[in-house]
C-alpha cells in the first residue's frame, strides 16, 4: 500500500528519477569518490531533466510538486551509490534555495532561484563556523551597514556544501550583536565578490564526491538589495530552513541503508560459511529482523513528517525526532550490513565501505543527535 | 506531421515474465510497464512530430495496459487509443495486427513508429503485417529517421553497417533502441498525461468480426529451455593442443 504522502504520480516520477539515477550517475560513484568530487553537468543536466527544485512553482521553473515528490527524490538520488551527490545536490534544491523563494524579493528569484533550479548556478549555505557550528546563534560572521545603504561581510564559514565552485551563497551573518535572536540577517553573496575566497577544501570520511569549503570574507561589500529576507529576522528563517534540510536529509540516508540492505539480504542468502548460507545462521536472521523493523520505522516516520507538512503542520518536533531516529538507524543498519560482507565490506570494491562512511554524516550535519534531542526535549517542554 | 506509435503494456520487463496454465503470460495482476522497446518509438515520434506535429499512442491489451498509453503521454504526445475487448484475450501476433491496424485506419497518420519487436512475445512480425494490412512501405530496424522531402529517411540497421532508405508517406517504421535515448517523464508531464485524451475502443467499434479476433494459432504446451550443461575445462599441459583438436573435430568445426 502506498503511504498517503504519494499518488500514482509520485510512483512515476520515481521510475523517472531511478532510471536516470542509474543509468547515468551510479555508473560513475567510483570515480568521482577517487577523484573527490564530480562534475557540474550534474547540476545542469538534473535542472534540464526538471528533477531540481520540483517542489517549486512552475513559474520559476519548478515543477509544482508536493513534499511527497522531494521525498522522492531524495531517496532515488541514494541510488547512485555516492552519498556526496545526494547531498549536493539535496543542497542546492532543497536547502539553499527554500530560503530564496520564501522569503526573496521577486528580483532575487529571478536572479538567484531561476538559474539554480535550473542548475545553471551552482549555491551553497554558509551558516556553520570555525567556532560556532550546533550553537548557530553563536555564530561571529558579522554584517555591518556601509553607510551607503549597503552593507561590510567579514567572518569565516566552515564545512560548507558546495562551497569550492558555488556561484552564490545564502550567507548567515550577524548584523546586530546587542540584538540577540534578533540581530541575525540572511544574504545572497555572489562568490565573484571582491573579499569572497574559498581559503580550502577539506578532506573527509565520507560524502567525498561532495566538495566541502572553508570560506574566508575579508570586507565583502553587497548592496543592499542582497539582503534576503528581513533584517534582523535571519535567525528564525535559517532555523526555518534547517527543518527542510532535515526532513530531506533523514529521508535520503534511510533510502541509502534501505538499499545496503537489500544487497545484503542477497549477500548472506548466497555467501557460504560451514556449509550454509550466512543469512540462515540464527543470529544473523534476527539482525536482518531487526534492520527491517527499525529501517521501516524510520521511513513511516519520515513519510508521517512530510505529510504533515504537506498538510499545512510545522512539526518541528516530528523532524527532529525522524533525523535523530533515522540517523541512529541508519548508522546501526550500515555497521551490520558491513559486517555481515566480511572482509568484502571493509574493502572498496563492493560500494559497502563508501555508504558506511557516508551514513556517518546525518549523525553530525544539519544539527547533531544531540541537538536533536535537546530541540525535541525543548519541545516537550523540559 | 502527424505520428501514431504502436505501444505495448508487458509484465515484469525487468524479471521473467511468468506463463498462466493457459500457457498464455499472466498480464493481469503482475508487475508491468510499457515495453523498453517501445519507448524508443515515443521519441523518435516526439522527435519527429517537433512542435506541430501531432503524435498518438495506440495499444492493444487488458485494463491495465492503459498505463502504457498514459506513460507514453507522460513523455510526450497528444492522445491515446486503447483497444480493449475480452474477444482479444489470446491473440495471436495476426490477430493483434488486425486489431491495431483497424484502430489506425479510423484515422490518417502520415506515419506509424513502432519498436523492433517486443520484450515479451519477440514474434518482432507484427509491425509488418500492420503495415501490409494499411497498404502502406514499412522501413525497418531504423536507427537514424529523418523527415526528408515529404517523406521519410532511415539508416537501416544491418549485421555490418547500415543501407540508407527512402520511403514516402504514408510509411511504417520500426526503430531500434540505437536510434535515440527516451526522455525521462518529468512531474509536469506525469500531471499533464493525465488530462490528455484517450479513446477506448471494443472489436465492434473497430468493425472487426469474431472471425477476425480469432486466433489461427493455438499454443499446444510449453517447456522451460534444458539447462545448460558445465563446460570442460582443459588445464594447461601437454596434450592441451591436441586434446582442443580432437574436441573441434569431434564438434565438426574442423
Ligand atoms: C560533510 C559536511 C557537510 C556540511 N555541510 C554544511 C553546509 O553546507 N552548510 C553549513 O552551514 N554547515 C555544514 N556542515 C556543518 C554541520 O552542520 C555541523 O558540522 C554540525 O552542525 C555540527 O557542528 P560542529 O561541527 O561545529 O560541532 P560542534 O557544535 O562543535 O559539536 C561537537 C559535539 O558537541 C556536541 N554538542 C554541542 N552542543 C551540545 C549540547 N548543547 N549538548 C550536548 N552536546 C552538544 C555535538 O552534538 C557534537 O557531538 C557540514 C558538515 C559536514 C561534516
Amino acid at each position: 500500500m502506498l503511504h498517503p504522502l504519494f499518488t500514482e504520480e509520485h510512483e512515476q516520477l520515481r521510475r523517472s528519477v531511478r532510471q536516470f539515477v542509474e543509468s547515468e550517475l551510479a555508473p560513475h560513484a567510483q570515480e568521482w569518490e577517487r577523484e573527490g568530487g564530480f562534475p557540474d553537468w550534474v547540476f545542469k543536466r538534473m535542472g534540464d531533466l526538471g528533477f531540481m527544485g520540483v517542489r517549486f512553482p512552475e513559474e520559476y521553473g519548478g515543477q509544482g510538486g508536493d513534499w511527497g515528490h522531494s521525498i522522492v527524490i531524495a531517496e532515488e538520488m541514494a541510488r547512485c551509490g555516492s552519498g556526496g551527490v545526494g547531498m549536493a545536490i539535496a543542497v542546492q534544491s532543497e536547502m539553499a534555495t527554500p530560503p530564496i523563494f520564501k522569503f526573496g524579493t521577486e528580483a532575487q528569484k529571478q536572479r538567484y532561484l531561476v538559474p539554480a533550479i535550473k542548475g545553471e548556478k551552482i549555491v551553497c549555505l554558509g551558516i556553520t563556523e570555525p567556532n560556532a557550528g550546533s550553537d548557530v546563534a553563536g555564530i561571529e560572521t558579522t554584517a555591518r551597514p556601509d553607510g551607503d545603504g549597503g552593507w561590510v561581510i567579514n567572518g569565516r564559514k566552515i564545512f560548507i556544501t558546495n562551497g569550492v565552485r558555488a556561484d552564490f551563497c545564502v550567507l548567515v551573518t550577524r548584523n546586530d550583536k546587542e540584538a540577540g535572536h534578533h540581530g541575525f540577517s540572511l544574504f545572497l553573496v555572489d562568490t565573484d565578490t571582491p573579499g569572497f575566497e574559498v581559503s580550502r577544501k577539506l578532506d573527509k570520511l565520507g560524502m567525498r564526491s561532495s566538495d566541502t569549503a572553508e570560506l574566508v570574507l575579508d570586507d565583502v561589500r553587497v548592496p543592499s538589495e542582497q539582503l534576503l529576507g528581513e533584517q534582523g529576522h535571519g535567525f528564525v528563517e535559517i532555523m526555518w530552513e534547517l527543518q527542510g534540510e532535515r526532513l530531506i536529509g533523514v529521508a535520503g540516508s534511510v533510502a541509502g541503508a534501505w538499499l545496503v540492505f537489500d544487497r545484503t539480504m542477497e549477500y548472506a542468502k548466497q555467501r557460504m560459511a560451514f556449509g550454509r548460507p550466512i543469512g540462515s545462521f540464527q543470529v544473523n536472521r534476527h539482525k536482518f529482523a531487526t534492520m527491517a523493523t527499525e529501517l521501516e520505522a524510520a521511513r513511516q516516520l519520515t513519510y508521517d513528517t512530510a505529510l504533515a507538512w504537506e498538510r499545512g503542520e510545522y512539526p518541528v518536533q516530528q523532524i527532529s525526532m525522524a533525523k535523530l531516529y533515522g540517523g541512529l538507524v541508519a548508522n546501526r543498519v550500515m555497521n551490520e550490513c558491513l559486517q555481515l560482507w566480511g572482509g568484502m565490506g571493509y574493502a572498496t570494491e563492493t560500494g559497502i565501505d563508501r555508504a558506511w562512511r557516508d551514513a556517518r554524516l546525518l549523525r553530525i550535519g544539519g544539527g547533531t543527535d544531540e541537538v536533536m534531542r535537546e530541540v525535541i526535549a525543548k519541545t516537550m517542554g523540559l | 506531421m502527424k505520428i501514431a506509435v504502436l505501444v505495448k503494456y508487458i509484465p515484469n520487463p525487468e524479471g521473467t515474465p511468468e506463463m498462466g496454465s493457459d500457457f498464455r503470460l499472466k498480464r493481469e495482476g503482475v508487475e508491468a510497464a510499457l515495453d523498453p522497446g517501445d519507448e524508443h518509438g515515443v521519441e523518435a515520434a516526439l522527435q519527429l512530430a517537433g512542435a506541430d506535429g501531432e503524435v498518438t499512442y495506440v495499444t492493444m491489451g487488458p485494463e491495465p495496459a492503459a498505463a502504457a498509453i498514459r506513460r507514453a503521454l507522460s513523455m510526450g504526445g497528444h492522445k491515446g487509443v486503447h483497444v480493449k475487448d475480452d474477444a482479444l484475450k489470446g491473440a495471436d501476433a495476426l490477430v493483434t495486427a488486425k486489431a491495431l491496424a483497424a484502430a489506425l485506419k479510423r484515422d490518417q497518420y502520415d506515419l506509424v513508429i513502432t519498436g523492433v519487436e517486443s520484450t515479451d512475445g519477440y514474434t518482432g512480425t507484427l509491425p509488418m503485417t500492420v503495415a501490409e494490412l494499411l497498404g502502406i512501405p514499412s522501413a525497418t530496424f531504423a536507427r537514424k529517421l529523418e523527415a526528408k522531402d515529404g517523406g521519410i529517411s532511415i539508416e537501416r540497421q544491418t549485421a555490418g553497417g547500415y543501407d540508407s532508405v527512402e520511403c514516402s508517406l504514408p510509411a511504417l517504421v520500426t526503430v531500434t533502441a540505437g536510434a535515440n535515448e527516451p526522455r525521462y517523464p518529468t512531474l509536469k508531464g506525469i500531471m499533464a498525461a493525465k488530462q490528455k485524451p484517450m479513446d477506448t475502443l471494443s472489436v465492434s467499434d473497430l468493425g472487426l468480426s469474431a472471425e477476425d479476433a480469432t486466433p489461427t494459432q493455438e499454443v499446444m504446451g510449453i517447456e522451460p529451455v534444458p539447462a545448460k550443461e558445465a563446460g570442460e575445462i582443459l588445464e594447461a599441459g601437454d596434450d592441451t593442443a591436441a586434446r582442443v583438436v580432437e574436441f573441434l573435430r569431434s564438434a565438426k568445426v574442423i
